[in-house]
C-alpha cells in the first residue's frame, strides 16, 4: 500500500492502471479529460498492456467495448454527461448482451444550456439502462469503487456492466489522500477474465445479438432483471473481500449518526462529505440529525433504505438532477417506492433538488435544509413537491406561493 | 484464388435457412464473402436486412462467431473486436490467425455508419468491410438512402404528380473510401463470383482496413422477377452503373471494361423502380442519368490511367 495525492481522475486512471484492461475505448469529454490523459500515459510509458482504441465518437466509445468485451476481453471506456448521452442506445445493448463493462462516469450537467460542471443529470437519465451505478464519495471512493466494479461486472451470476460515478471536478478535479493498494493485491483481487462465451473462440462459434422476437425476448429481459436481484445480494459479498485486501469497509448505503436521529438527510456522492460535516457541527447543538449516503444506486438497496428510516421523524433526499413532469427527483422517487407499503410509507419526506450545472452546495444550505426539516417535524406539514436549494429566486416564489395561498 | 470445386468442398459459414426473399441476392453475396474467406473468421453485421433474416432467435445461419450490436456501428464493434484479438493474442491468450469481416448495408455504411467506418479506416484496424450494396433501406420498407440511384421510386421518394423519384445521384462512397488512403477499396458485383473472390481472397491477405462496395439487387425493392436478379447485376457493369474495380495502395485496376457499353436505358427498364422514368415525359431524366453514369465512367477510367 502507499499514499498518493491524486485528483479523482488520477485516481480511477491508477485504477485502471492495476485493473490492466485488455482494451480501452475512449473520447474526450470534460471533466473525463485528464482520467484518459493520466491512463494514455501509462499506456506510453508501456506500464499496462492495454490495446488503446481512440474512436471517434462516445457512441464508438462504448460500441468498440462492447465489440472487445464480446470478443472475450477485459474492456472499459468512461465518459461524462454528453458523451453518456450519445452513448444511451449501446448503454441498453450492452447490458442486454450481458457484457461486463467498467465505465466511469464522471458526472456533469446535460444541455441545454451546456454546461461543463458537475451534478447528476447524465447518470440519472441512464438509471434505468441496466448499468449497475456505484457513485464515490471522494477520490478514494471513486478509486476503490472502480476495482470492486470489475469483480462486480464479471460475477457470473450477475454479468452486467457497471457505471463508477464521481461528481464533475468537485471529486475529479480535487487533489485528496489516497491509499493506493500494491499492484499484485489488486491484480489477484480482479483476477484473469476468462469468459464462457467469446467471439474469439473460433472452434465454439456463437451467435451474439440475434433478433429475438415476442416468443423469447420477455424471457430475456426478465432474466436481466434477475441478474440485477443477483447483483443486489452479491455486491455485498464482494465488498466484503474487498475489505480484506484494503481495511476499506463499504455498503450499499453508508449511515452517518443515524442510530437516534430525528432527521435523516439522503444523497450520493461528494455532497454526503459535507453533510456529514453540517452534522457534526449541529449535533453539537443539540439536533438529532442524521446522513444517510447512498453508494450503489443501482441496484437500489431498498431493504438498507427500510432499514436505516426505521427510527426517523422527517427524512429529507437530496438530488442532483431533476426528473422533469415527475412528482419529484429520481432519487427521492425511489426513497419513497421503497417505503410504500410498509409501516414506512407515511413518513414525511421531503426533496431537495440542488447543485444544478455545479452550482455550489455549502453548508449553510444544508443547515437551512436540516432547519427546514425540523419545521416539517414540529408542525407535520409536508410539502409534497421538490424544493430548489440554492437558486435565485426561489425564495422569493416561496413567499408568493404562501401570499396566495397555494399549498406546497 | 480458389475455383468453384474448391469453394463448393468448403465448409459454408453462412448457411442455409436463413429467412431472405427468394432471390434476395444480398444474401448471394454474403455466402460468396464468407466461403471465399479460407481462415477462421469472426463477423460483425449492423442492422439490415441480411442482419434480420439470419438470426431470429433461436435459430442462426451463422457457422462462424457473429455479432450484431446496433444499425451505425458495425465499424466501431468491429474495431473493439479486432483490438482485443491484439490484445489477447500479445498475451498468448490466442494464437490462432484470425480474421475479421464487418458487413453493413448501404444505409448502416453510407449513412448511418458513415462516421464509424471513416474512423475505423482511419485508425488502420485490420478489419475488412463489407457493404452489400441493394441501393435503399430495405429492411424497413424501402425507403432512399444516399446509395439510391437518381431517379429511383422508393417509399419515401414516391413518384407523384411533381415529383419523379429521388432527386440526387448516389454518393459515390467507394471514392470516399479510396480518399481514406486505406490499402485496399474494391467495388464488385454479386453477378461476378470469381472476380468478387479473388477480391476477397486479395483484401484478406492485407493487413490494416480494407473495403468492398457489392452491388447486390434486391427483388423486392428493385421490384423485378426473383430469378433475373444476377442478370440485372450483369447489366450494371455492362452499362457502367456499376463498374467493377479495385484500388491497391492507391492504384487503380478496372476489373472489367465492356467492348460496347450498353445505354442505361437498358438497365434501367429491368426494374420497377425505374419504371416512369420510361415515359416519354421524363427522357430528359434518362439522359440526365446518362451524363453522368458516362461522367463517372470517364473519371474513373482518368484514374486508372486508361
Ligand atoms: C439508430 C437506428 N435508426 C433506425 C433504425 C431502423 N432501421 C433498421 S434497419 C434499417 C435500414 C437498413 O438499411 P440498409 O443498411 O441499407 O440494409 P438493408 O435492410 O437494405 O439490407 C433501418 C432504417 C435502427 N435499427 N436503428
Ligand atoms: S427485401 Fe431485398 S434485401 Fe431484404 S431479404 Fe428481401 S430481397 Fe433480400
Ligand atoms: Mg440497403
Amino acid at each position: 500500500m502507499k499514499v498518493m495525492a491524486l485528483t479523482g481522475n488520477e485516481a480511477v486512471a491508477e485504477a485502471m492502471r492495476q485493473i490492466n484492461p485488455d482494451v480501452v475505448a475512449a473520447y474526450p469529454i470534460t471533466p473525463q479529460t485528464e482520467l484518459m490523459h493520466r491512463f494514455t500515459e501509462f499506456v506510453a510509458d508501456g506500464l499496462v498492456d492495454t490495446e488503446m482504441v481512440l474512436v471517434e465518437s462516445e457512441h464508438s466509445a462504448l460500441s468498440a467495448t462492447v465489440g472487445a468485451s464480446a470478443a472475450g476481453a477485459r474492456a472499459m471506456t468512461a465518459t461524462s454527461s454528453q458523451g453518456l448521452a450519445l452513448m444511451w442506445e449501446i448503454l441498453y445493448i450492452a447490458a442486454g448482451l450481458r457484457l461486463p463493462i467498467v465505465m466511469p462516469v464522471v458526472n456533469r450537467a446535460l444541455s441545454a444550456p451546456i454546461n461543463i460542471h458537475g451534478d447528476h443529470s447524465d447518470t440519472m437519465g441512464a438509471r434505468d439502462s441496466g448499468w449497475i451505478q456505484i457513485f464515490s464519495e471522494n477520490a478514494q471512493e471513486a478509486y476503490d469503487n472502480t476495482i470492486i466494479a470489475v469483480r462486480i461486472a464479471e460475477h457470473p451470476d450477475i454479468l452486467l456492466p457497471v457505471m463508477v460515478t464521481m461528481d464533475g471536478f468537485i471529486i475529479s478535479h480535487t487533489m485528496e489522500r489516497v491509499e493506493v493498494l500494491d499492484d499484485d493485491v489488486v491484480k489477484n483481487f480482479i483476477g484473469e477474465y476468462n469468459p464462457k462465451y467469446k467471439l474469439l473462440d473460433v472452434k465454439n462459434p456463437v451467435t451474439m445479438g440475434p433478433l429475438d422476437l415476442q416468443d423469447y425476448y420477455f424471457e430475456h429481459k426478465r432474466a436481466q432483471a434477475e441478474a440485477m436481484e443477483n447483483a443486489y445480494k452479491l455486491i455485498k459479498e464482494i465488498d466484503e473481500e474487498y475489505y480484506k485486501i484494503s481495511g476499506r469497509r463499504y455498503s450499499y448505503v453508508e449511515p452517518y449518526e443515524i442510530d437516534d436521529a430525528d432527521i435523516i438527510l439522503i444523497s450520493l456522492g461528494s455532497t454526503a462529505g459535507t453533510i456529514k460535516d453540517v452534522v457534526d457541527e449541529l449535533r453539537l447543538k443539540g439536533l438529532k440529525v442524521g446522513g444517510l449516503k447512498i453508494r450503489v444506486y443501482r441496484p437500489f438497496p431498498r431493504d438498507e433504505i427500510k432499514e436505516f428510516l426505521s427510527n426517523a421523524s422527517v427524512v429529507g433526499v437530496m438530488d442532483r438532477a431533476i426528473a422533469f413532469g415527475s412528482p419529484c427527483g429520481p432519487v427521492c422517487l425511489d426513497v419513497k417506492a421503497s417505503l410504500q407499503g410498509t409501516s414506512l410509507s407515511n413518513l414525511p419526506i421531503v426533496n431537495y433538488i440542488y447543485g444544478l450545472g455545479g452550482r455550489d452546495i455549502t453548508p449553510k444550505d444544508i443547515i437551512k435544509i436540516f432547519n427546514e426539516l425540523e419545521k416539517v417535524r414540529i408542525s407535520g406539514e409536508v410539502p409534497n413537491l421538490p424544493r430548489y436549494v440554492g437558486v435565485r429566486g426561489e425564495e422569493n416564489y416561496i413567499e408568493q406561493k404562501a401570499k396566495l395561498k397555494i399549498k406546497n | 484464388m480458389a475455383n468453384l470445386k474448391e469453394l463448393s468442398q468448403r465448409t459454408v459459414k453462412f448457411t442455409a435457412g436463413h429467412r431472405a426473399c427468394a432471390g434476395c441476392l444480398p444474401a448471394v453475396a454474403l455466402r460468396q464473402v464468407t466461403l471465399s474467406a479460407d481462415y477462421p473468421i469472426v463477423v460483425g453485421f449492423a442492422t439490415g436486412c441480411m442482419e434480420v433474416v439470419s438470426t431470429i432467435f433461436p435459430y442462426t445461419a451463422w457457422n462462424v462467431p457473429y455479432i450484431h450490436v446496433a444499425f451505425e456501428n458495425v465499424a466501431a464493434v468491429m474495431s473493439g473486436v479486432e483490438s482485443a484479438y491484439k490484445a489477447l493474442k500479445k498475451k498468448g491468450k490466442i494464437n490462432e490467425e484470425i480474421k475479421f469481416i464487418a458487413f453493413g448495408g448501404d444505409g448502416g455504411t453510407y449513412d448511418i455508419g458513415f462516421q464509424a467506418l471513416s474512423g475505423m479506416a482511419e485508425r488502420g484496424h485490420d478489419v475488412l468491410y463489407i457493404c452489400y450494396n441493394n441501393e435503399a433501406y430495405m429492411n424497413t420498407g424501402i425507403q432512399r438512402s444516399s446509395a439510391t440511384p437518381f431517379g429511383a421510386q422508393t417509399s419515401t421518394t414516391p413518384v407523384g404528380s411533381v415529383e419523379f423519384g429521388k432527386k440526387q445521384f448516389p454518393k459515390d462512397l467507394t471514392q470516399i473510401m479510396v480518399a481514406h488512403g486505406i490499402p485496399y477499396v474494391a467495388q464488385a458485383s454479386v453477378h461476378n463470383w470469381k472476380d468478387l473472390n479473388m477480391k476477397v481472397e486479395k483484401a484478406l491477405k492485407i493487413k490494416g482496413p480494407k473495403f468492398i462496395n457489392i452491388l447486390a439487387p434486391c427483388t423486392l425493392g428493385w421490384r423485378y422477377p426473383a430469378e433475373k436478379g444476377i442478370e440485372i447485376a450483369k447489366l450494371a457493369v455492362e452499362t457502367c452503373v456499376w463498374p467493377i474495380y479495385e484500388v491497391e495502395n492507391g492504384k487503380y485496376k478496372i476489373n472489367y471494361k465492356p467492348r460496347e457499353k450498353k445505354p442505361v436505358i437498358e438497365w434501367l427498364k429491368t426494374q420497377g423502380r425505374f419504371a416512369h422514368l420510361l415515359k416519354p415525359e421524363y427522357q430528359h431524366l434518362v439522359e440526365e442519368i446518362q451524363k453522368e453514369v458516362d461522367r463517372r465512367w470517364e473519371h474513373l477510367l482518368e484514374l486508372a490511367g486508361t
